[in-house]
């Protein structure tokens, strides 16, 4: 029986379970979320997403939609008329986005998963760099994109708010692990000011885990099995 | 103001005819520029800095880089002609799924079995039926991916038809028999002038693909 229900199913350590969390905390649309056990995957899960059996799924009056950037579009066409666009209108505007987050889940996210998973000081300090050139690449696409405003987005945060500021929290661990800062008001003034207004905003808040508790579960995840 | 639009490409891309199509549905005139990829150009390399890839589509000086990021591009700046995307957010997101599945599974396979030989290029073989097979599966009895009318997926898909031959030679495998439901869906694409238009021809590519594992790999 098809309701206007919606349904997401994912995990709480997930950053892209996140992005279409904090789509639908946009746009004030309530939604069940259903928690993955860590390890193992759903019947649900494997039935709507058979192609690759990964979350976040959103179910929307019992269809499925997959890929978190494209849950978060979607979001954004279906409750359009509840609170601001999480997209420019301009076309380039939006194709700049579209742009930075492919790079972001294609080239920046990996490097930084890439480091807490590095053997050795020297592969460290290698994909530390590649990470720290990412990131400096980002703070320019801020003020480019930006333009005096708060977000990405705008005044509202928006698609590529979202597609990074999910990383925030698992950056911070990373930082932690690798006793190393990459995000700071040194290097990264915009960015720095601007993440602390993304974890702030009351979309992102609820969703967002704490440093501590991410921590813990990331050791539990990336702990070497014993020889 | 004049519109200018310019398209740095390499005519066997697959991903640079997804736009050249987009532009061809649309009518839009455009300059094609036929990038050396050996030797990019400063056009380019300023362009599109952080990738170095083509195809770059510049308009009013104005860089997109991705493919389907131009093709949504183009489909929202010039809307009336032909549309690309269907108009349900639910369609929608079904189009760009699979788009991206096929950006996702395809850029490994392809590369595998364009430069790969021995084990490598079977693996990616592997890896590339298994696209056919998800794809001729979601395409079922449909016409075209999204249903009647021709749109995103089929122009992210269609530009790898031209490779087919190439990859059933250099890798020793069936397509066209194996897939008939896709190989009428291509004919059906090639029916469209956009498609006819840009798609280069099987042999063609065969040719320098071929030359290029002669050169390169050693292999005849």
């Amino acid at each position: 029986m098809a309701s206007d229900e919606v349904k997401v199913i994912g995990a709480w350590a997930s950053p892209f379970v996140m992005r279409p969390r904090i789509a639908l905390n946009l746009k004030s649309v309530s939604y069940e979320f259903l928690q993955e056990t860590f390890g193992s995957k759903s019947e649900l899960l494997l039935k709507s997403n058979p192609v690759h059996k990964k979350i976040p799924v959103l179910i929307h009056a019992d269809k499925p939609v997959c890929e978190s950037n494209i849950i978060v579009e979607y979001v954004d066409e279906t409750w359009s008329t509840s609170g601001p666009s999480m997209l420019p209108s301009n076309p380039y505007d939006r194709a700049i986005a579209r742009f930075w987050a492919a790079y972001i889940d294609e080239k920046w996210f990996p490097s930084l998963k890439s480091i807490l998973q590095a053997e050795g000081e020297e592969e460290k300090k290698a994909v530390l760099a590649q990470v720290e050139e990412g990131t400096a690449l980002l703070e320019k696409a801020f003020i480019d994109c930006s333009k005096g405003k708060p977000f990405f987005n705008g005044e509202h945060v928006g698609y590529l708010d979202i597609a990074f500021g999910c990383f925030l929290g698992w950056l911070r661990v990373t930082e932690l692990a690798a006793g190393h800062k990459v995000l700071d008001e040194a290097k990264t003034p915009s960015l720095s000011k601007w993440a602390e207004q993304f974890c702030n905003d009351p979309a992102v808040k609820p969703v967002m885990p704490d440093t501590a508790t991410l921590a813990e579960f990331a050791k539990k995840i990336f702990a070497k099995p014993a020889a | 103001m004049a519109e200018e639009v310019i398209l740095l490409d390499y005519w066997a891309s697959m991903f640079g005819m997804r736009t050249r199509i987009a532009l061809e549905e649309k009518g839009v005139k455009y300059e094609y520029r036929e990038e050396d990829l050996s030797n990019k150009s400063s056009l380019l390399l300023e362009m599109n800095p952080i990738h170095k890839k083509i195809p770059v589509l510049i308009h009013n000086g104005k860089p997109i880089c991705e493919s389907i990021v131009q093709v949504e591009y183009i489909d929202q700046v010039w809307p009336g002609t032909n549309p690309i995307l269907p108009s349900d957010p639910y369609q929608r997101a079904q189009a760009r799924f699979w788009s991206d599945y096929i950006d996702k599974k395809t850029s490994g396979p392809c590369k595998g079995l364009h430069r790969e030989t021995g084990k490598k290029q079977e693996a990616a073989k592997m890896e590339f039926i298994e696209v056919l097979k998800t794809l001729d599966s979601e395409l079922g009895d449909k016409s075209f991916f999204g249903g009647n009318e021709f749109g995103l997926v089929d122009i992210a898909f269609i530009g790898f038809y031209s490779w087919f031959r190439t990859y059933e030679v250099i890798a020793n495998f069936s397509i066209v028999a194996e897939y008939p439901k896709l190989i009428a869906w291509a004919e059906r694409c090639l029916k469209r002038e956009s498609v006819a238009k840009v798609l280069p021809d099987s042999d063609k590519v065969l040719k320098s693909v071929s030359d290029y594992r002669k050169k390169i790999l050693g292999i005849n």
